[in-house]
């Protein structure tokens, strides 16, 4: 699978719900439609629900990974304003 | 401008709606808003905009607390009887939120400095008590092209309205002259269950959010009439007066006018 180059990453690892979302969601506000967001987390909850409330959002996302015991990795492509 | 951590804690609510973000919360601090009154709708929808971040909150009340008006008027307290409503009211609404400025305006609205005082505000909000003021705050919004809350309670009765000036009706096309005095009884008179002044003012704070944030549809050519003890809530159409007198194309109102106060003194 080709790799996606976030233009912008965060790292909100220590944050719970719903303040996951709501940097995620303030970062993404600032993004030009099109342009790939990374998130990295550590709250198991915000796993789910942040990629369900982006999509609720209108944004696309491309990846959801744990990538060790602690962290997981998500993409979101910014789909509108 | 970039949200503090403590911010995005208090606006977090707002920001994950898709509706408001962190755009328009910026919005919402950026606004500018005048209440008229500092009384029973006045106090619920100062405190709600505070709340919700609105950066700037004039509120204009030449009244003092007194012991009657804490029965519905939820930004003042019992140990602040004596002292002005538009003081108490800063005092309570910068508690709630220090994001929010309040400038405190102790007068009574008069002719000669309401376009002056408006002109600083975005969006002018009347929970005004009298007639008097009523039409002044209505004909100086309609000449200043500034968007108005409208809203008015008695009994168990409320209404609330929005008036776009030019794109929809204005207080004059719904009421062309104030009543005669005496016609239309005061809450003295007539008395008002504490509540309701909750519920107009929530309203009226609601349609404010709404027009800064640009979501939704205001109460424009509508007024929306609440019976709380038949909990019923009716939006009759009110549509614009070709021939009003102050928002028409020929108004036969240029010039603002102080109506005698004469009305017996409604404390909403």
């Amino acid at each position: 699978m080709e790799e996606i180059k976030p233009d912008r990453s965060i790292n909100i690892k220590g944050l719970i719900c719903p303040y996951t979302f709501v940097k995620s969601k303030l970062a993404i506000e600032e993004m030009e439609v099109g342009q790939v967001l990374e998130i990295i987390l550590d709250y198991p909850e915000a796993s789910r629900s942040i990629p369900k409330s982006m999509e609720d959002h209108g944004h696309r996302v491309l990846k959801v990974e744990k990538i060790n015991e602690t962290d997981w990795v998500i993409l979101i492509r910014k789909e509108r304003e | 401008m970039e949200f503090t951590d403590e911010q995005i804690h208090r606006y977090s609510r707002h920001i994950i709606l898709p509706e408001v973000g962190g755009k328009g919360q910026k919005k919402l601090l950026q606004a500018k808003v005048l209440i008229v009154g500092a009384g029973g709708l006045g106090c619920p929808v100062g405190y709600y905009l505070a709340a919700a971040g609105v950066g700037t909150i004039g509120i204009v009340d030449n009244d003092t607390i007194e012991l009657s008006n804490l029965q519905r008027q939820i930004a003042h307290s019992t140990e602040r009887i004596g002292m002005p409503k538009a003081d108490s009211a800063k005092m309570t609404f910068e508690a709630l939120n220090p994001d929010v400025m309040v400038h405190a305006v102790k007068e009574r609205l008069n002719k000669d400095m309401i376009m002056d005082l408006i002109k600083d505000y975005d969006i002018v909000v009347d929970g005004s008590d009298n007639f008097p003021t009523r039409y002044l705050v209505n004909d100086a919004c309609v000449m200043a092209g500034k968007p108005l809350v409208s809203g008015a309670i008695l009994r168990f009765e409320g209404q609330v309205t929005t008036i776009i000036p030019r794109e929809g009706h204005c207080y004059r096309c719904l009421f062309e002259e104030p009543p005669p005095p005496g016609l239309v009884p005061s809450c003295q008179e007539a008395g008002v269950l504490g509540a309701l002044p909750g519920v107009i003012g929530a309203l009226q704070a609601m349609e404010v959010l709404k027009l800064i944030l640009g979501v939704g549809q205001p109460l424009k050519n509508q007024l929306l009439i609440y019976n709380a003890l038949e909990t019923n809530f009716r939006k009759v159409k009110v549509p614009k007066n070709p021939d009003c007198p102050v928002c028409s194309d020929h108004p036969r109102i240029t010039e603002l006018q102080d109506y005698e106060a004469e009305y017996c003194q409604m404390r909403f």
